[in-house]
């Protein structure tokens, strides 16, 4: 599929350096239905910085979690200074000497510092009591040596998100972990306190450690990682030295797949618009987000984790509040400050998690599909299970849901049909706008080209569609535009036509190089 | 194209399979303690002992009913033994020393209670506090005001109006009008659970808050309806009882609260919310009611029948977190042979 595309091997990448401490050979991992990492392959050595990097979904989460030991692989080899290991449990990463310092810091908010740093290996004295004096010796000496002005005692609660990484960083040092795995650790960070990081990073250099590096910022990849691996659908598509590639070179490596999958897309005629939102803001997440929705419209929506997308969708749906802006449905303002209004307005949201958010497990398939309408199965404020059943059964058999029967409890279908079930209860709503979030995540290529077909008809038939998608062939099969947002803000608004990949990742990495927005 | 399910897994589907499946094992273990019960003292069981029995448990049937919405929306409420003596209160000392017309009076009963649930659920649902909190406090709230309003003293038999006391034991057509006031109740509640936008919130706000609040029902709204008919019934239960026993004081059903989610909890309603039914909330309290009945005539000590209740409940709850445990592993296969996709 790749193939025209130079791969580099990682053994060949790196003339002359230190024996690998740690390296992956072909490591498979599968789950029900993904295909999560197809033979990865990744090196590091002592002393450098290797970035990992790939599109949201490419097999990084799932490859920190294999060699944290949280998941197994399926197949392949992971060997630890040259000798081959296998991890049953964390723990047993933990001993291997690998570290992982994740997003999020899965730290204890009510513990001190120095107890977080020690907790589970903590300094006993004889009596097998825990050595406090010795701790916070310990713990000091450690966190002077990160040059962080931050006081053992101190309840973690009470530190920034910069600081806890440090912590998380002592951590990893006083379990003597040779290997480093740091998991998008300046998501959260300002530019100082990357800064602040990157000095770190180069001080654990300095002491032979291997570090794994992932982030989606590519100004910081450059600044800080000496080698890089990049990862596309759960293969490794390239590796080599980081100041022998360009911006570009890494951009078409992580998006290099030929688009070519078969999108039934039906080329709709656009009608009014549908949904108007001028200026929206929130204090927080996104800022002066501007954009129109016409009938039939499907309008994609992309952006790298954490570009404020879902806040977006939240926003539009009631779920929070915007700070600023309006929102108008068919040339009307509407005051949306909770999803009962959204849904009044007519916009509804599938959530990207919808077995946990979309359907009421232990209720009837039939109460399912009309709890967003009750209004229409009413007479005199009473519901009427016969006009109940009747909808139900309409849009059950619109869906092609496979069910015993209307009354069976939705946890007891599968997967598929329950998303089914969440669906008709959107369309029962009677919707002019409706928003999809990552709609094909997690599921498999035949299911996926049914949600696509499905959400071509609803556009047929005259809906706007929002389409919240990381997924590049996706946005560009099904989307007549575009949107991309960038750390809160537009970062573009693109035509269907002549659209590439590489435009979009652009746009959304913040490469000013390939970009061709047009105004 | 789904991965070949392992057969032994049908059986599971096949047990869980009646929606009601619940409900006929309680029904059917209600008739089986009868049964044993009517082995000793054969008397038990007669049309007008179990008539008996069934007017000594209308108060917890329709304060189950109440509590059952509560704990739909995967709330509790607390409260409610104190609602009915502080409705109980203010009814009988109306009556004793107001006059007002005896409609009236009684009407004054479920409309305070309204207001007592209505105060719960406002803090719930506005300032988002946790449930068993707010009513732990109003509890003593209630109680509180009770001994405000009567300044502790005791409202006796005496003291009512002969109407006032008369009407729960009054019969209509050989059974007394405190066991209809619990079968309407009931059919009402059926009518609130299975056909009202109201009571399909709660199920649906227990079951999945995050799913109904997307649907455009407000969980913290339905929570506070839930409060309110608890309130209500609760309320309306003042009157019967102290119209019942004919006495009213500040510390009346002091504890009752712990019966009514007992007897919810033995009928199926699941304390996690979104499960239950008004059918198991009535066998439930029936069956709690015919071993409070029948212990004393088998001639259990007081102490060994509060042992006796424990175990039943403890027992009923471990049933219940058994089949919802079936529930969730048959999610894991696809439902019928028609499914394979």
């Amino acid at each position: 599929m790749s193939g025209a595309l130079q791969i580099d091997h990682p053994s060949d990448a790196e003339p002359a350096a230190l024996p690998p401490r740690l390296e992956l050979r072909g490591i498979a991992k599968h789950f029900p239905g993904v295909r999560a990492l197809d033979g990865v392959d990744l090196v590091l050595r002592p002393g450098r910085v290797t970035a990992l990097i790939g599109e949201n979904g490419a097999g990084k989460s799932t490859l920190v979690k294999i060699l944290t030991g949280i998941h197994r692989p399926d197949a392949g080899e992971i060997r630890v200074g040259g000798k081959p290991v296998s991890f049953a449990a964390p723990q047993d990463a933990q001993a291997a000497g690998i570290t992982a310092i994740h997003q999020e810091t899965v730290l204890f908010d009510d513990l001190t510092v120095a107890e977080n740093i020690y907790l589970g290996h903590a300094p006993k004295t004889r009596l097998g009591f825990v050595d406090w004096s010795a701790m916070r010796a310990r713990a000091t000496a450690l966190l002077y040596g990160l040059d962080a002005p931050i006081r053992p005692w101190t309840r973690l609660r009470d530190l920034s998100i910069a600081q806890r990484h440090l912590v998380a960083i002592a951590r990893a040092l006083s379990i003597d972990s040779e290997i480093v795995i740091m998991d998008e650790p300046t998501a959260a960070l300002s530019h100082k306190e990357v800064d602040d990081l990157a000095r770190v990073i180069e001080r654990l250099k300095g002491q032979g450690k291997a570090i794994l590096f992932i982030s989606h910022k590519f100004e910081e990849l450059y600044r800080i990682a000496d080698d890089y691996t990049v990862f596309r659908d759960g293969r490794s598509v390239g590796a080599g030295r980081m100041d022998a590639a360009t911006h570009d070179d890494l951009v078409r490596l992580m998006v290099g797949r030929s688009v070519d999958q078969v999108f039934p897309k039906v080329p709709a005629t656009l009608g009014e618009a549908v949904l108007a939102v001028s200026g929206l803001c929130h204090p927080t997440e996104f800022d002066g987000v501007s954009f129109t929705l016409r009938c039939g419209e499907i309008l994609g929506l992309y952006g790298l984790v954490g570009a404020g997308r879902s806040e977006l969708c939240q926003a539009l749906f009631g779920a929070t509040v915007p700070s600023g802006g309006t929102i108008a449905v068919e040339g009307r303002k509407v005051a949306i400050r909770s999803p009962a209004d959204a849904v009044r307005a007519g916009i509804v949201y599938v959530p990207e998690e919808r077995g946990r958010h979309g359907a009421v497990l232990a209720m009837p398939v039939f109460e399912n599909v009309t709890l967003a309408c009750l209004g229409n199965v009413w007479r005199h404020g009473f519901i009427r299970s016969g006009e109940e059943f009747r909808l139900a059964r309409h849009y059950a058999e619109r869906l092609d849901l496979r069910a015993a029967s209307l009354a069976q409890p939705v946890g007891t279908l599968s997967g598929g049909n329950q998303q089914k079930v969440v669906i008709g209860k959107w369309l029962a709503a009677g919707p002019k706008v409706v928003i999809l979030d990552e709609p094909t995540k997690g599921i498999d290529i035949g299911s996926k080209a049914a949600v696509h077909a499905f959400m071509s008809e609803l556009a047929g038939q005259g809906l706007a569609v929002l389409m919240v998608s990381s997924e590049l062939p996706e946005i560009l099969g099904m989307a007549d535009r575009v949107m991309v947002m960038r750390e809160g803000r537009m970062a573009g608004l693109f035509e269907r036509e002549g659209l590439t990949a590489e435009t979009l990742v652009a746009a959304a990495t913040g490469n000013t190089q390939t970009r061709s927005d047009r105004p | 194209m789904s991965a070949p399910v392992p057969p032994r897994l049908a059986d599971d589907l096949d047990l869980c399979g009646p929606v009601l499946r619940r409900e006929t094992l309680l029904a059917a273990a209600l008739v089986l303690l009868l049964g044993v019960i009517a082995l000793r003292f054969p008397a038990f069981v007669t049309a007008s002992s179990l008539g008996g029995v069934f007017n000594d448990s209308a108060i917890l049937i329709i304060m189950a009913l109440g509590q059952a919405a509560v704990l739909l929306t995967r709330s509790v409420d607390l409260s409610v033994a104190a609602n009915v003596a502080l409705t109980g209160m203010a009814v009988a000392l109306i009556d004793a020393h107001h006059g007002l017309p005896l409609g009236l009076t009684i009407l004054a009963a479920p409309a305070l209670g309204l207001l007592l649930g209505a105060f719960n659920g406002l803090l719930v649902w506005r300032l988002g506090m946790p449930p068993i909190v707010v009513t732990l406090g109003t509890l003593t709230i209630y109680r509180g005001l009770a001994f405000v309003l009567s300044g502790g003293t005791w409202i006796n038999s005496f003291q009512f109006s002969p109407a006032f006391l008369a009407l729960p034991r009054t019969e209509l057509l050989g059974v007394p009008v405190l066991s209809w006031i619990a079968v309407a109740v009931v059919a009402a509640a059926a009518i609130v659970l299975g056909r009202t936008a109201a009571g399909r919130g709660w199920f649906a706000v227990g079951g999945n808050p995050t799913a109904a609040a997307y649907a455009g029902i407000d969980p913290g709204r339905a929570r506070f309806l839930a409060f309110c008919f608890s309130g209500l019934l609760s309320g309306l239960c003042g009157y019967l009882w102290v119209a019942r026993y004919a006495v009213a004081y500040v510390d009346l059903a002091s504890g009752f609260e712990l019966d009514v989610i007992a007897a919810c909890v033995i009928g199926g309603v699941s304390i996690a919310g979104g499960i239950g039914s008004v059918a198991g909330a009535v066998l439930g309290s029936l069956f709690l009611g015919t071993i409070k009945n029948a212990l004393p005539v088998v001639n259990v000590s007081p102490f060994a029948q509060m042992a006796i209740s424990g175990t039943i409940i403890i027992a009923a709850v471990a049933l219940n977190t058994r089949a919802e445990r079936r529930r969730g592993r048959i999610i894991l296969r696809p439902a019928g042979p028609q499914t394979a996709e």
